[in-house]
């Protein structure tokens, strides 16, 4: 419980503090920074070592009223899924805030407190159990990354900010829409309780199958339509480049690393856990916007001249394997999914980073400006190319493992219903050796020619330390990823049972049961009897 | 002994993982070059320990090693785990025994290159990968060699990063590891689905398990759609990792690599794990005819085209590249008829024959001082005897004259393409044979015998090194006598039960695939069978022959050859042009598609066209309704009056 606390205020605290402080004494501010997220990171470690994998259900729950009147609550706990994202974000922030020291050259105390914010803002999506607190934590999220983007830019910074920040709202403001509908819907016609309205999540989620199918629809699509954008899924992906592009390093690695990952999550936690019936209503076609995503993000990355936009494009690509993970309802596809969304947020960070790298020295993300660069960095040479690799997806690295489970999962899903998904999303492998070899070869690889390359140097002591740590996982998920799969295997199963249940009438798999978990939803369903006896 | 298997991966991925992190740090070349030949030679001594303890025993059953649970999720499960069976440990002796050759032959090749550890580092890493390839107990740890070879291959083609090599589109020798790679993920991209419908199938990725519903239902499952579709779908594998026709266009350009690897990689072992897969699931390909034709029409096609192009090259490596191409397809050929035992025996003959020709090259552009074009050669004869000579063993033993290796090995392909398939086939393949013979002697002409073509003066030709020249002759003596392990039954003359202790050996093997293709164990003498013999070594005979008439006088009667028939060897010498088919049909429009369609067109004025429209759009509208908060008083008032009367006016009617 503490540790959820820890590793959730931590960061507001760490972001607050730094205003004290003055903003001339840089290193210090950087110091503390980096300690506060360490720390971060060693509360979440704690979270994880007492994190019960066999337990479906949500842990370490807490709650507190908050709005009354609209039976909103701080109600937060974790399940398997979220612990893994949170686990992402705190592990990366820290590398991100080493990798600010050379590419944030202004106003560094205002950056700071803007990624602990961002943090604050990212932990807070991943454990609300609460419609409204999600929302806010949602939102957020937006006033840190518009500013990153923004005032810490490239030269067309205030287009992609902009652009970024338009996107995402239209797109949250119909998922409000939906959401205010659906706790006064639960709350009145469902519940029937004296609020007319609830926000809890875990009374909505089991309440959920009983909305007509009708409503499930138009709900699911506000949702989803929030939830892509974020993603981004194809045809709304175009802030992404730009976002990328013009965004400072950190805020890609950040944007890349965890932002998208919110629009995964929201697919499963709310998608499919709130509206079953329609997200099997609309699994194909999300599915096949995922595999054209696939191909299309391929195709584009590959004819890119920037490795930046190259590298967003590809996160496209790399995203849309995770979506037909999800809708291929699947134990092995979510399963997929959730183990891709962790991967690619250390192989695309990493990506990022390592461009970020270059253009450090070299002011320039235009390939043709390269070619060679192995000769003068050869252990540059090698991070990049692990990174590469990774993305590639060959077996024993971790980009893979997520790959192979979310096709495999869509290739036998009872829902999906066909193995054309796979056999074209499958292609998207071919494509995705072809435009990163190809972009090593043009930017690592050939004769070193350019004379602005001829003095470059090699990573320093701190980028070192900065991608050590990533490859160490990348290798760890690629060998054994059952560390990571097991923790949230029992909640994925569970989640499978329930649209099992809905379609076929019977579960897939058993799990144990957990008393806590029960009596505390019932605790919380409790107060609507005696209302029910007054009407 | 068994047991021991997990052992043999483990000693290259030690050595690997020794050499990567204080390679660098280790400035004695012997030291990195000891540590990576010993990590190999462990292995070798260990698989030859297991094959004595098999020797003695033979298993019935494939012994399976778990080490621990890889991937799990829902109702997939699969392990790290090895299987310890006649085949793989033949292949992992083939594999860590010419491994350790190459690795020795290469501490004295890479003297004094400037990354002399990494380049030992990804050989032992290759070692790795090809042993979890063969070892592997199922279909994705396979994957896991499959691609994780084809990343050596990729690392190695392009080890020397800066240096230039010619070829359609190609600038670096790394551009040419981005090929291999790329082409052999198409192929992969078969492999994949193919696997994807093996678990759907037969639920299990496990090759026993799937052996065993496979043999059990022959019936239900003989000539059935799913079966074709599957084994179809894993031989596109075999055909990029194995480079035949439609994916073999990337191997000759991996000769841009180092010459030990084209030794190791693309002649001895890599490139021969298509031929492996399709032995280790022989019992499901023998399910279905249909793959099995398309297996022998492709590789006899393969043979054959490669062969009529290695005529007209005169890159030494060239050469020897669309040579492996075409061998590659006479062992197709062997599965495709179901001889499998026939394909496994010229892997191994090959192997040795084979990696010895090209570490016979390498030898020879070590000597040349990087020369390769065998025009700028001749008469080398006599600078490098043991080169020479260990070269001369090779060229007989794979034009296959009588008691080298190759004789047997080939003779007998040659023998079931005709008894099990088509006198077409063996028309095929005897031509090919041919052709084998003519471009091998061609070779040697042109590179050790006749007038010395190039500068005297600036280069002198040396013999190599001891650690260059003893690995050349234990594979000369392999390359002499390995053919005696598999003597066809009618050189026994019907006096011997067991000729050929290949046969022998992998029985247990391709048990159940015989029992499905109705192959009886059993052995008849055939007279034909010697008279394909004779005339097969007549035609060898014929080649060499017609080589060193055409090849006397230097290059003058080939130039007039050349001139005569201008087209045709236009065609041969551009390869039938199917690189740059390839690169108009399907490369080309898809980067064109890719550039001009989706990117500039559809991302940037369709898509954001809109969100920039919509935006626009409100930013115009609210100019206009601006306007209207002019401020003025009177404006207002008029404003508020007509709403007022539009309301009445709403609320009476």
């Amino acid at each position: 419980m503490s540790a959820l606390f820890i590793t959730l205020f931590l960061p507001l605290f760490g972001s607050l503090l730094l205003l004290f402080f003055n903003r001339r004494n840089t290193e210090l501010i950087e110091k503390t920074t980096l300690g506060i997220s360490l720390l971060t990171f060693i509360a979440s470690l704690f979270l994880f070592l007492s994190f019960d994998p066999a337990n479906p259900g949500f842990q370490f729950l807490y709650e507190a009223t908050w709005i009354e009147s609209m039976d909103a609550g701080f109600r937060i706990g974790i399940d398997g899924m979220s612990l893994l994202l949170i686990m992402l974000t705190t592990f990366l922030t820290p590398i991100v805030i080493l990798s600010s020291k050379n590419a944030i050259t202004k106003s560094r105390k205002e950056f700071y407190v803007m990624i602990l914010l961002l943090q604050f803002g990212m932990t807070g999506v991943f454990l609300s159990l609460d419609l409204f607190l999600f929302y806010i934590f949602w939102e957020l999220i937006l006033i840190p990354m518009y500013f990153i983007i923004g005032i810490w830019g490239g030269k067309n910074k205030i287009y992609a900010a902009i652009k970024f920040f338009i996107y995402t709202v239209v797109g949250s403001l119909l998922m409000l829409v939906a959401l205010v509908w659906l706790g006064h819907y639960c709350g009145t016609e469902l519940l029937h309780n004296q609020q007319g309205f609830t926000s809890n999540y875990l009374i909505i989620r089991d309440l959920a199958a009983s909305i007509p199918l009708e409503y499930q629809k138009w709900m699911f699509l506000a949702f989803a339509l929030s939830f892509c954008i974020k993603v981004p899924l194809f045809p709304f992906h175009t802030w992404l480049p730009d976002a990328h592009t013009e965004a400072p390093t950190p805020g890609s690695v950040i944007l890349a690393g965890v932002l998208l990952k919110m629009g995964t999550y929201g697919l499963i936690r709310f998608n499919l856990e709130l509206f079953p019936q329609a997200s099997m209503e609309y699994a194909s076609l999300i599915s096949w916007l995922a595999v054209t995503g696939i191909i299309y993000g391929a195709l584009v990355a590959m004819v890119q001249t920037d490795v930046k936009r190259l590298v967003a494009y590809s996160s496209v690509s790399h995203l849309g394997f995770v979506v037909l993970g999800i809708f291929s309802m699947t134990a092995e596809g979510i399963q997929g999914a959730i183990i891709q969304m962790v991967s690619h947020g250390l192989s695309t960070g990493m990506l990022f980073l390592c461009v970020g790298m270059i253009y450090e020295r070299r002011h320039t993300r235009d390939i043709d400006q390269f070619g060679g660069l192995a000769k003068v960095m050869p252990l540059f040479t090698v991070f990049f190319g692990i990174a590469m690799l990774a993305s590639v997806g060959l077996p024993g690295l971790n980009g893979f493992v997520g790959e192979f489970l979310t096709l495999l999962g869509a290739f036998n899903s009872p829902f999906l219903n066909s193995h054309a998904y796979t056999i074209v999303a499958a292609t998207g492998v071919i494509f995705a050796a072809v435009y990163l070899l190809w972009m090593f070869q043009r930017v690592m690889f050939g004769a070193n020619e350019n004379p602005a390359n001829h003095n470059l140097s090699d990573v320093t002591k701190r980028e070192t330390w900065m991608l050590v740590p990533i490859v160490v996982f990348i290798v760890w998920i690629g060998i054994y990823p059952n560390t990571f799969l097991k923790v949230s295997e029992n909640s994925t199963r569970a989640l499978v049972n329930k649209l099992h249940v809905i379609k076929f009438g019977t579960p897939k798999f058993t799990l144990p049961v957990y008393k806590d978990d029960q009596l505390l939803q019932d605790d919380l369903i409790k107060p609507t009897e005696p209302i029910e006896t007054v009407r | 002994m068994h047991e021991l298997i997990k052992f043999v991966p483990a000693f290259p991925l030690l050595g690997f993982l020794v050499l990567s992190f204080f390679g660098r740090n280790i400035k004695k070349e012997a030291i990195i070059g000891t540590i990576g030949s010993a990590a190999v030679g462990a292995s070798f001594i260990i698989s030859f320990l297991i094959f004595l303890s098999f020797a003695a025993n033979p298993p019935d059953s494939p012994h399976i090693v778990s080490l621990f649970t890889w991937i799990s999720a829902g109702d997939f499960s699969i392990n790290i785990s090895y299987q310890a069976d006649q085949l793989s440990i033949l292949f992992s002796m083939i594999i860590t025994g010419v491994g350790f050759l190459i690795h020795v032959y290469s501490i004295g090749y890479m003297h004094g290159d400037r990354s002399f550890y990494r380049f030992f580092a990804y050989l032992n890493l290759f070692i790795f990968m090809m042993l979890n390839l063969v070892l592997a107990s199922n279909f994705l740890l396979t994957f896991l060699g499959w691609e994780g070879v084809g990343l050596c291959s990729y690392l190695l083609i392009g080890f020397w990063y800066d240096k230039k090599f010619p070829g359609v589109r190609i600038t670096w020798t790394g551009d040419a590891g981005n090929k291999a790679f790329i082409v052999n993920r198409i192929g992969d991209f078969g492999f994949l689905i193919g696997m994807f419908l093996i678990f759907t199938t037969f639920n299990s990725l496990e090759y026993t398990d799937i052996a065993g519903i496979a043999a059990a239902n022959t019936s239900a499952f003989e000539n059935t759609t799913i079966i074709t579709i599957i084994t179809l779908l894993l031989f596109l594998g075999c055909t990029g990792k194995s480079a035949q026709i439609p994916l073999a266009v990337w191997l000759p350009d991996a000769m841009a690599g180092p010459t030990p690897v084209s030794a190791l990689i693309h002649a001895a072992t890599m490139v021969t794990a298509g031929i492996f897969l399709i032995a280790r699931n022989a019992s499901l390909f023998a399910l279905s005819s249909t793959t099995m034709s398309v297996i022998a029409v492709i590789g006899a096609s393969t043979a054959i085209i490669a062969a009529t192009i290695a005529i007209v090259q005169n890159d030494i490596k060239k050469v020897l590249a669309y040579s492996t191409v075409s061998q590659l397809g006479f062992m197709f050929v062997a599965l495709g008829v179901g001889a499998f035992t026939a394909g496994i025996f010229h892997v191994m003959t090959h192997a040795f024959f084979k990696g010895l020709l090209f570490l016979g090259a390498g030898s020879v552009i070590h000597g040349m001082h990087e020369e390769q074009d065998i025009k700028n050669m001749g008469g080398l004869k006599k600078y490098m005897p043991v080169t020479y000579k260990t070269f001369l063993v090779a060229m007989l033993a794979i034009s296959g004259i009588p008691l080298f290796s190759g004789f047997f090995s080939k003779d007998e392909i040659l023998w079931y393409a005709f008894s099990n398939g088509s006198f077409l086939l063996w028309i095929v393949l005897a031509v090919a044979a041919f052709f084998t013979a003519f471009y091998m002697f061609r070779l040697l002409k042109l590179t050790f015998h006749g007038e010395e073509r190039f500068n005297t003066k600036r280069i002198h030709p040396h013999e190599s090194p001891k650690t260059m020249t003893v690995p050349l002759i234990v594979l000369a003596v392999l390359s002499a006598f390995g053919g005696f392990l598999g003597i066809p039954y009618v050189l026994g003359f019907g006096l011997f039960e067991h000729t050929n202790l290949m046969e022998l050996w992998l029985e247990p093997i391709f048990m159940d695939a015989n029992i499905i293709l109705n192959h009886t164990a059993g052995h008849d003498i055939h007279l034909s069978e010697y008279v394909m013999m004779l005339i097969s070594v007549a035609i060898a005979l014929l080649a060499i022959k017609a080589a060193n008439s055409m090849y006397s006088d230097n290059l003058e009667k080939s130039k007039k050859i050349i001139r005569k028939f201008k087209s045709g060897y236009s065609l041969l010498w551009n390869r039938y042009f199917l690189d740059e088919f390839y690169f108009k049909t399907i490369v080309d429009p898809i980067l064109s598609l890719s550039r001009s369609f989706l990117w500039q067109f559809f991302d940037m004025k369709i898509i954001d066209g809109i969100v920039n429209g919509s935006a626009q759009l409100t930013g115009s509208l609210a100019k206009y309704l601006r306007r209207i908060q002019s401020g003025v008083a009177q404006n207002y008032a008029v404003i508020m009056v007509a709403g007022i009367i539009l309301i009445i006016s709403w609320m009476v009617f």
